[in-house]
């Protein structure tokens, strides 16, 4: 009897949550300030409702890329606010789903979205996920705009999906090239992640640029999903081959204990690091004066005097009281890349997906496109082209280098 | 008598999970042809398939065998890169996709298989949980060893290097598994249809299995090890025969979760998946394969059903499992069922440790 009680509470108290999580979701619903939300929950079928175009994208926003995904999520509605504001003819109604960094969730997670109606699709935000949606946007007929999936199995093969990142291998090349015109360091060390598609991507093309530029890598050493915590003999490696600068072509989590242990051993080289370290400054319990110059190469840079960039950031700290990272800006990006090529094609919210896919297409290729991560960006195949902006942190922030 | 009277009722359960499926593939398709069925659903019916079919097998180990696997998608893991890169090699000579995927299958299910009996051969000699432990470790190792492994296929033959790529293919080559890229460009042949069919295949090796002398060999070893040697089975053989069967039908549905996604990393097998999959099994209850069908099923389309929730999806999909697992093992409910049934629950050796193992995994 005892135990049938205890069921019933706990029963309560999941319907009780239950009731909490409805909550939640209906706010931030009204948060997005669009009158057609209540005509989206009613009608769950594929066809437009007419009103506002529905932006469907996937993302990590649990698990341990979390960052990325919410960053990327958080970016994109600050945009589609500022359209809504603007009240003109386009209208948005963006939504994201958590794919927990996994391919298959991540079909699951466009699958539902495509139940919604998803008539523009913002891809994955992660390169494995977006390998596997990327198909079914082709399959799909729906266009597909990335922020921030960069290998290549993304966009290769496929006329309808685009990137707004730099892809992999260019970022390795990239950071080769910035490390050789600067003269940054003179031995290098690499420590990357051997079951990771990104790390290996930019690892693979830094050292064929590194051999090309002269650079001398002294220590190239490994770890894998599941050693990711003792990075000792990697660093002693390093520190006793002479390395005075060690590039970290990996996500912020691995960088940020590579750090802390570099300094608890008394190894203070120069650390290069790609776009997958943004976003380190914002980890929890995350010291950020260990992150004290670092380089690495991104995109966006939140000190930027640009007047856009400056109110996106101040936006950016009002909503989510943290400083945007490059995810978000590429978030951002999408929205106002896909709302210029609506307007030029002047595109209406009751087509259908396959009729705006053949319209953005067609403007994707022929536009140039000004955005906090790069100026005239153009497409060439789904890839964009863009400058990288070398950073280092200093108080906390990035700063650019040049 | 009794006896008779068991192996009946048995039968009937048999006919039950059968009928079972066929509806379920019944109604699918009903729907479908309506235009009744979500995408999400759509997407959702090949993986529920796999991963019924790994808790079907996975049941065999842990139910009938009686002994712990903590890395049955290594071996899941096996027979997706193995039939993968099968049915890519038949790309080229075969154009049907349905053979194609059932020469994956095939495969699949004979490399896991061979993997089975190396990793049964010197552990199921042994008694204890050596099992748990080895199979923990093998499927790391699998992991470790798919990170690292490349595949190529070009004019010339395969190509398969470690560590880097060296395969040196021509232009016209393709990279079947490339490291840490896992497979890439997988065909996407997997159906419904041939997910079903794989389901009832398994379940017809199943039930014939536990019903025919080696099962009834394979139960006396778990019900009392001692005892059943002491009247000259021979323990080893029959365990092997068992867990190398689960190994092959892993090895298969493997096969048919990869063809269904066009990308697949070796880390996807890790151990949450294998744990998953022993959730499916303590859910269902060990030894009843309808319960593992239905429990990888609502366990598969739990979490998509839960999106609503948005960012506390995860925990209510926790306390979800939680209430389940308390909900099955409460004596009120029990009395009642078996009031109902009377006698005769034939297979289920209660383990209050695999309870806690389901929490974990959540």
């Amino acid at each position: 009897m005892k135990k049938l009680l205890s069921l019933t509470l706990a029963l309560l108290m999941v319907l009780s949550l239950a009731a909490c999580g409805g909550g939640t979701a209906e706010t931030t619903e009204e948060a997005e300030g669009t009158e057609t939300t209540e005509a989206a929950e009613a009608t769950e079928t594929t066809t437009a409702t007419g009103d506002a175009f529905k932006i469907g994208g996937t993302g990590p926003l649990t698990g341990p890329a979390a960052i990325y995904g919410n960053a990327a999520k958080n970016g994109a509605q600050i945009a589609v606010d500022e359209i809504n504001a603007l009240g003109g003819d386009i209208q948005f109604d963006l939504r994201y789903e958590d794919d927990t960094h996994d391919a298959e969730k991540a079909v699951n997670a466009y699958n539902t979205l495509k139940d919604w109606g998803m008539q523009i699709s913002l891809s994955s935000v992660t390169s494995k996920p977006a390998e596997a949606t990327s198909v079914l946007n082709m399959q799909d007929r729906i266009f597909g705009l990335t922020p921030s999936a960069s290998s290549v199995a993304t966009i290769d093969g496929k006329d309808n999906v685009y990137q707004m990142c730099f892809m992999d291998p260019n970022q390795g090349t990239a950071s080769a090239q910035y490390i050789a015109e600067q003269s940054l360091g003179t031995k290098i060390a690499v420590i990357w992640k051997n079951d990771d598609v990104y790390s290996k991507g930019i690892h693979d093309t830094f050292l064929t640029e590194a051999a090309d530029r002269g650079l001398e890598i002294v220590s190239d050493t490994t770890f894998a999903d599941g050693n990711d915590t003792d990075f000792s003999a990697q660093l002693a490696d390093a520190q006793t081959k002479g390395a005075d600068l060690v590039f970290l072509p990996m996500y912020y989590q691995p960088a940020s204990l590579i750090l802390a242990q570099a300094t608890g051993m008394g190894y203070a080289p120069k650390w290069f690091g790609v776009d997958g370290m943004d976003g380190i400054l914002t980890m929890e319990g995350f010291d950020p004066s260990l992150a004290e110059g670092v380089m690495l190469l991104t995109p966006f840079n939140a000190d930027s005097d640009n007047e856009a960039t400056q109110s996106f950031v101040a936006k950016y700290k009002e909503q989510f009281g943290e400083i945007p990272n490059q995810f978000a800006a590429d978030g951002y990006d999408c929205i106002y890349a896909i709302y210029q090529a609506l307007t030029n094609a002047s595109a209406t919210p009751d087509m259908d997906a396959a009729t705006l896919n053949d319209l953005l297409i067609e403007q994707f290729s022929s536009m140039t496109f000004d955005g906090l991560t790069g100026e005239s960006m153009t497409w060439t195949d789904g890839a964009v082209s863009k400058d990288p902006k070398g950073m280092v942190i200093q108080d906390g922030a990035y700063v650019g280098m040049d | 008598m009794k006896r008779s009277m068991t192996s009946r009722r048995t039968n009937l359960m048999n006919y039950a999970t059968y009928l079972l499926v066929i509806a379920f593939f019944a109604v699918i398709t009903v729907m479908n042809s309506s235009g009744n069925l979500s995408s999400i659903m759509k997407g959702m019916l090949v993986p529920i398939c796999a991963y019924s079919v790994m808790a079907v097998s996975l049941n065999l180990t842990v139910g009938i065998l009686g002994e712990l696997s903590l890395g049955h998608a290594g071996f899941m893991s096996v027979g997706a890169f193995t039939g993968v890169t099968a049915a890519v090699a038949l790309g080229n000579h075969v154009s049907s996709a349905p053979v194609r995927l059932l020469v994956g299958m095939v495969v699949g299910a004979i490399f896991a298989a061979i993997v089975g009996v190396l990793i049964g051969i010197p552990v199921l000699r042994l008694k204890g949980d050596y099992l748990a432990i080895v199979t923990l470790a093998f499927g790391e190792i699998i992991k470790g060893i798919f990170n690292n492994l490349y595949v190529g296929l070009d004019s010339r033959g395969f190509h398969i290097s470690l560590l880097s790529d060296t395969t040196n293919l021509d232009p016209d080559g393709t990279l079947i598994i490339g490291g840490p890229m896992g497979l890439k460009s997988i065909p996407t042949i997997a159906t419904f249809t041939s997910g079903i069919i794989l389901l009832l295949i398994t379940l017809v090796v199943v039930f014939h299995l536990v019903n025919s002398r080696t099962g009834r060999a394979v139960m006396a070893i778990r019900d009392n090890r001692i005892a059943a040697e002491s009247i000259g089975i021979n323990v080893t053989k029959y365990k092997l025969m068992a867990f190398t069967v689960s190994a092959a039908l892993a090895g298969a549905a493997g096969s048919l979760f990869a063809m269904n996604y066009t990308t697949m990393v070796a880390n996807k097998f890790d151990f949450n998946t294998s744990i998953l999959i022993l959730v499916f099994v303590v859910l269902g209850g060990q030894g009843n394969m309808m319960g593992s069908i239905i429990a990888a099923s609502a366990l598969t389309i739990l979490p998509e059903a839960l999106r609503s929730f948005s960012t506390y999806r995860m925990l209510v999909y926790a306390i979800v499992l939680i209430l389940v697992m308390l909900a099955t093992n409460n004596p009120t409910l029990k009395s009642f069922f078996s009031r109902k049934k009377k006698t005769d629950v034939p297979l289920d050796p209660d383990e209050p440790g695999d309870g806690d193992e389901g929490k974990e995994a959540v």
